[in-house]
């Protein structure tokens, strides 16, 4: 809750308001941009990101060192478990439409 | 030392420390307060105060939301869920954090409809799930988390959501800040300012501490380097006799914060007149309440809520050791009566409170002194 997590936007929910597909150190959850609205952030960039808001932009360099101040904190199970923890049933709903892209992909 | 090989610039850790130790003026004694769990949680769990000069006391302030809610709250939230048949929604932070009658999670025991979320717009998720079911997000946190409640909050407004309301505890931490200098029995020389309520609010609500209270205030990032970074800046300033804003967390914190969040922070939120702290007593505007366009989705103004107070156990002076009069081992009930598994005082209640904190991690105690050579 106070501490923030780091993750990079790695796809942005197309007919959503301001949703994004983020990826922390593997686990991918839809976090919500609504508050970078004055510097919208792009695919490719990190945040840091507070109860499934991203709350500021910053470097790549930022986000690993943010990472290992949680490890080192003990924190990275709980960062974790809040991640997993963003939209409920989302996982599912993501891995699916995963899978029908790579469908089509194929096709 | 498996510790100290994963920080950053373990090279630039001891020259800083070096440079704290020159800085230190053997004739004066230091008292610098941090206002953020999250330093006090690293300060700790570093072992930062073992390689500090012993002139250099560190004091952890107010900065742990979860610490600082009066009890009487959380049973106020409770009731409300019980009375009127309504979801309790919170962050898992809030779930274990005892009321007068049991905890969110000992309700969910006995029967109550409780659920986790971890971000504010599950729990409009969860009242779009439940048409028939009224949700209420107990919402808690600084500046870190208030902005999302906000926007979450106008997003309900502009859809008409009717089935859900905010349950706000919502504290701002500059308000405390003033009641800490403001008491008579402290003697803070500097701050650490909190690194990530920072982004929100920037830098610039600090600089009445540094004018008006002539005390210089740092705001830093979390690894050992960033606070013993900000604690050479802090003596440097004390030094040559100056008190400013400065800002350590530069990589990550804007000076003006994140506008946006102010924004909806600002169109959604009041100050209340005031809020009782757990430790600090009532505190005048330092907390928010939902402004009158959004009485709708606010439960203390759609529900009839008690008012419960429940006043801490005098034994326990959680007061005390926030304002830094007393270290937390020296509260008579430290590690007897309260400990974290069964908190009595307010700073034992999550392991972001200084005395769970100190509780934690004082055995690990001289992880740094061991690599860095110890101090004074």
């Amino acid at each position: 809750m106070c501490l923030a997590i780091p993750g990079k936007i790695v796809e942005l929910v197309p007919a959503s308001e301001s949703l994004a597909v983020v990826d922390v150190v593997g686990v991918r959850r839809r976090v919500d941009l609504g508050l970078l609205e004055n510097d919208k952030p792009g695919v490719g960039d990190w945040v840091l990101i507070h109860v499934g808001f991203a709350m500021s932009k910053i470097s790549e360099q930022d986000a690993m060192d943010q990472m290992k101040t949680l490890a080192m904190l003990g924190e990275t199970d709980a960062a974790l478990q809040e991640v997993r923890g963003y939209g409920l049933e989302d996982e599912k709903e993501i891995r699916s439409e995963e899978r029908d892209k790579a469908r089509a992909a194929g096709a | 030392m498996r510790f100290v090989d994963e920080f950053r610039n373990p090279e630039l850790i001891r020259r800083s420390a070096e440079e704290v130790r020159r800085l230190a003026d053997p004739t004066r004694y230091y008292r610098l307060m941090e206002v953020c769990g999250g330093h006090t949680h690293a300060i700790y769990r570093f072992g930062l105060k073992d390689i500090l000069p012993s002139n250099i006391e560190l004091i952890h302030g107010p900065g742990c939301p979860v610490c600082v809610l009066p009890m009487g709250r959380i049973d106020d939230g409770l009731s409300i869920a019980a009375d009127h048949d309504v979801m309790f929604t919170a962050f898992g932070d809030m779930m274990r954090v005892p009321g007068a009658h049991g905890s969110p999670l000992e309700h969910k025991a006995r029967g109550m409809d409780v659920r986790i979320v971890y971000s504010p717009t599950d729990a409009i998720k969860l009242a779009k799930a439940n048409p028939d079911k009224h949700v209420m997000f107990f919402a808690i946190g600084f500046e870190t988390t208030a902005p999302s409640t906000a926007l979450v909050l106008q997003r309900v407004r502009r859809e008409g959501l009717k089935n859900f309301s905010v349950f706000c505890n919502h504290v701002t931490i500059i308000p405390a800040i003033r009641a800490i200098l403001d008491s008579p029995d402290m003697r803070i020389d500097g701050f650490i300012g909190p690194g990530h309520v920072s982004t929100v609010i920037g830098c610039r609500p600090y600089e009445w501490i540094a004018k008006n209270e002539k005390k210089p205030i740092v705001v830093s990032g979390f690894e050992p380097l960033d606070l013993l970074q900000s604690i050479v800046m802090l003596l440097r300033q004390l030094g040559a006799g100056e008190a400013k804003v400065e800002n350590q967390y530069k990589r990550v914190v804007p000076w003006e914060g994140n506008t946006a969040a102010l924004r909806a922070m600002a169109e959604v939120f009041e100050l209340r007149p005031y809020f009782e702290w757990r430790g600090l007593g009532f505190i005048s505007q330092s907390a928010l309440r939902l402004r009158e366009q959004y009485a709708e989705w606010d439960a203390e103004r759609r529900f009839a809520i008690p008012g419960i107070r429940v006043t801490d156990p005098k034994a326990a002076q959680c007061g005390e050791v926030l304002k830094g009069v007393l270290r937390p081992a020296q509260c008579k009930l430290f590690g007897n009566e309260c400990t974290p598994e069964h908190p009595i005082g307010a700073l034992m209640v999550s392991s972001e409170g200084s005395c769970a904190a100190y509780y934690n991690y004082e055995h690990r105690k001289a992880a740094l002194v061991t690599t860095l050579g110890a101090t004074a």
